[in-house]
């Protein structure tokens, strides 16, 4: 679950990292007011928006696409600028390099006071799948696109593994400080920021946070200008308060439809719909689809357990998608009885009415029983032995579509 | 032989009396685990019935362990005490017995609880944690076997295939492939899709490898982290056995999480194409299609003489 970055800073702010005076704005008005109460001649005026690049990105009016402004995040030298800006960013659509080219529509705006920069630098936590703990990485390349420094300069991006039994210790602190270059004041105050950070990210439940640029005031303070927090959705049932930050106009409203239903799925731009039991299944069953020359609408998986009201609430998301031509069924019965999702699938395309070809697969418990169901059913189903079959007889079902 | 759990193993069901744990545990007996009881805080002393007989359940990991002499537990606790249950298990089996196998089926634990765990385990070198967010082990007997976990018992038959694989149905219809072509399985191990889990690629290649039941294997991955590249580029130098292997996800998108936690690209990581490419530079050989997985499976044996 990702957040805004003004929410990111307030949070930042409760930890003890420092930040600059910063307000939240939905509209020009407010915008208008927070330069007053901000009392800095410089103010950045920044897009709010869950994908990275906004300052290289455009704004877009959101009828006409007509190019509206370049740059998502603008320095305001004045309170007329900060007008201008916050008026061509609030209800345009940004695209950036992480958007697509649809882009996002802006409704939030975060209007911060200026800073004195000397140095600019890079530093994100997140957690290391094959460490098996909480890396830290750093690099005086601060604004950069952090993968290019990865790649090209590896050696000026340094890493830092925590061992969760012993924490985050103060000579890694003092290793990591050197490294980047720091001294005397900027030195002890990156450390208490670092404590700071790891602090949150335990206590948080944080997937990533990553500051770009982090920097280094020309009074050798360390203070995060961006913030980029992302939490771990495992986590969410001890934290009540991400419902208050969720931004759900930021995630796409079939998907979290599909999750309070206990459905895992993912818009894609083909035409096959598939509906299939176990992530990997589900993602093997799309790529044997397009292996004959398809290209699957989504991805779904209605997980180990599921009944014949989920079977139903499956297909009403998938045949929700105007594109879909066709849908394909693949299931392999564990827990899952076939029987039960032959009756689920015949009760579900009956009472939605399914005009588009189906093809079913079945194996596993139960397999014969659910055959003789859907056979003796007198809807249109094709029945597919293995998936290679199912995905060959779609694809032929929506022949020419392709 | 096989790896890691015998047929007769005994095992434990952490969170019995729970509606999963008595679900499955009740499954298990079925197939012909050799269940010895359970364990959910504050019902020690009473007893559940699996196949209408009755199993005891203690109040701690210790008191079960000390009174079964268990080999290996299950966990079916839910996702905010399930990290706390796998190192209560470790914790038990390291102190008593030196060693056991920690099977942990729940989907949905905190990363960090796991980082935790793991961290947690790996201190106790005779304590093996398998999963979490997986199917489970499951070794065939020759009549009944050791199915520890989710998986449905009637699809497998005893046989000379290790199976290891990051996806519950996904492996599933592995074994499938191998029954096609009248292959039985030596041990099917379901290591997981969360991005931190227990056992991994490597460590299951070198038990079947040292396996004298296990004569080829089949490695089945997802997109998400390097593992996969990791495990192929160990096995090219140290696994003389045949692997036949598939990755998920050659269609998914970059960026957005496919069910399993860890089954994303980010940053260009983590493809399909790259860690097929990573089995093909070590000798696997690669279905590009799970349905044909038997048929590659076939010839790799007959390439090795094994048919």
């Amino acid at each position: 679950m990702n957040i805004h970055e003004y929410q990111g800073k307030a949070l930042f702010k409760q930890h003890g990292v420092r930040v600059v005076e910063g307000v939240h704005c939905t509209s020009v008005s407010e915008a208008l007011d927070a330069y007053d109460h901000l009392q800095s001649k410089v103010v950045a005026v920044k897009s709010q928006i869950h994908a990275g690049g906004r300052g290289k990105g455009n704004l877009y009016s959101p009828g006409s696409r007509d190019l509206v402004m370049e740059g998502g995040v603008k320095i305001a030298f004045s309170k007329e600028d900060v007008g201008t800006y916050s008026e061509n960013i609030l209800g345009n659509i940004l695209v950036t390099k992480q958007t697509g080219e649809e882009g996002k529509l802006v409704k939030h705006l975060y209007v911060e006071s200026g800073c004195d920069i000397a140095h600019e630098y890079y530093l994100a936590l997140l957690v290391d799948r094959e460490q098996k703990s909480v890396l830290i990485m750093a690099s005086t390349e601060g604004g950069m696109d952090i993968e290019e420094v990865a790649e090209e300069t590896p050696e000026l991006l340094h890493k830092l593994n925590i061992d969760p039994n012993a924490g985050l210790m103060g000579y890694q602190i003092r290793d990591l400080g050197l490294a980047l270059g720091l001294q005397g004041a900027a030195h002890k105050s990156f450390g208490k920021m670092l404590k700071a950070l790891y602090s949150l990210f335990l206590k948080e439940d944080c997937a990533m946070v990553e500051i770009n640029p982090l920097v280094r005031s020309s009074d050798d303070e360390m203070i995060a200008l961006d913030a980029k927090v992302s939490f771990d959705e495992n986590a969410e049932f001890r934290h009540k308060s991400w419902d208050d930050i969720r931004d759900l106009s930021e995630e796409e409203d079939v998907e979290i439809r599909a999750k309070e239903t206990g459905l895992s799925y993912v818009k894609l731009d083909g035409n096959i719909g598939c509906l299939v039991n176990g992530a990997g299944l589900a993602m093997a069953t799309m790529d044997v689809i397009k292996l004959y020359g398809g290209e699957p609408a989504n991805f779904l998986d209605v997980g180990g357990g599921a009944n014949e009201e989920q079977v139903k609430t499956a297909f009403s998301i998938i045949l929700e998608d105007p594109n879909v031509k066709g849908v394909l069924v693949n299931i392999f019965g564990g827990i899952m009885r076939c029987d039960i999702i032959a009756r689920g699938v015949i009760a579900a395309t009956e009472s939605l009415g399914l005009t588009v070809p189906l093809v079913v697969r079945l194996a596993g418990t139960n397999v014969d029983e659910g055959k003789a169901i859907l056979a003796a059913s007198t809807l249109n189903i094709h029945p597919a032995d293995d998936l290679a079959e199912g995905a060959q007889k779609i694809v032929e079902l929506i022949g020419g579509e392709v | 032989m096989a790896i890691w759990i015998e047929e007769d193993a005994k095992v434990l069901v952490q969170g019995i009396t729970g509606k999963q744990g008595m679900f499955h545990a009740d499954k298990m007996v079925e197939y012909g685990t050799n269940i010895v009881g359970g364990c959910t805080p504050g019902k020690g002393g009473m007893t559940v019935d699996l196949q209408s007989n009755p199993y005891p359940v203690w109040n701690s990991m210790f008191e079960a362990i000390e009174a079964t002499d268990a080999d290996a537990t299950v966990i079916y606790v839910p996702p905010p005490f399930a990290a706390e249950a796998i190192m209560e298990a470790a914790d038990a089996f390291d102190q008593i017995k030196g060693e056991g196998v920690v099977v942990c089926i729940t989907e949905g634990i905190p990363t960090l609880d796991m980082v935790k765990a793991v961290a947690f385990v790996d201190n106790r070198p005779g304590v093996r944690l398998i999963g979490p967010n997986c199917p489970g082990i499951i070794t065939p007997g020759n009549n009944g076997g050791a199915k520890i976990g989710i998986m449905p018992g009637h699809i497998h038959a005893k046989g000379r295939i290790g199976i290891v694989s990051k996806s519950g149905t996904l492996t599933y219809e592995a074994v499938a492939q191998t029954m096609s072509i009248d292959e039985g399985q030596s041990t099917c191990v379901g290591i997981g899709g969360d991005p931190v889990n227990g056992t991994g690629f490597i460590e299951c290649l070198a038990a079947f490898e040292a396996d004298s039941q296990t004569e080829a294997i089949v490695m089945i991955g997802e997109i998400g982290g390097n593992a996969e590249q990791e495990a192929a580029a160990w096995a090219k130098e140290n696994v003389t056995k045949p692997i036949v292997g598939f990755v998920a996800g050659a269609t998914a998108p970059p960026g957005k999480r496919m069910g399993h936690a860890g089954a994303i690209i980010s940053g260009g990581k983590g493809t399909a194409e790259e860690k097929f490419e990573a089995f093909e530079a070590a000798g696997i050989a690669c279905a590009r299609d799970p349905s044909e997985l038997g048929a590659v499976l076939l010839e790799s044996l007959k390439a090795a003489g094994l048919r």
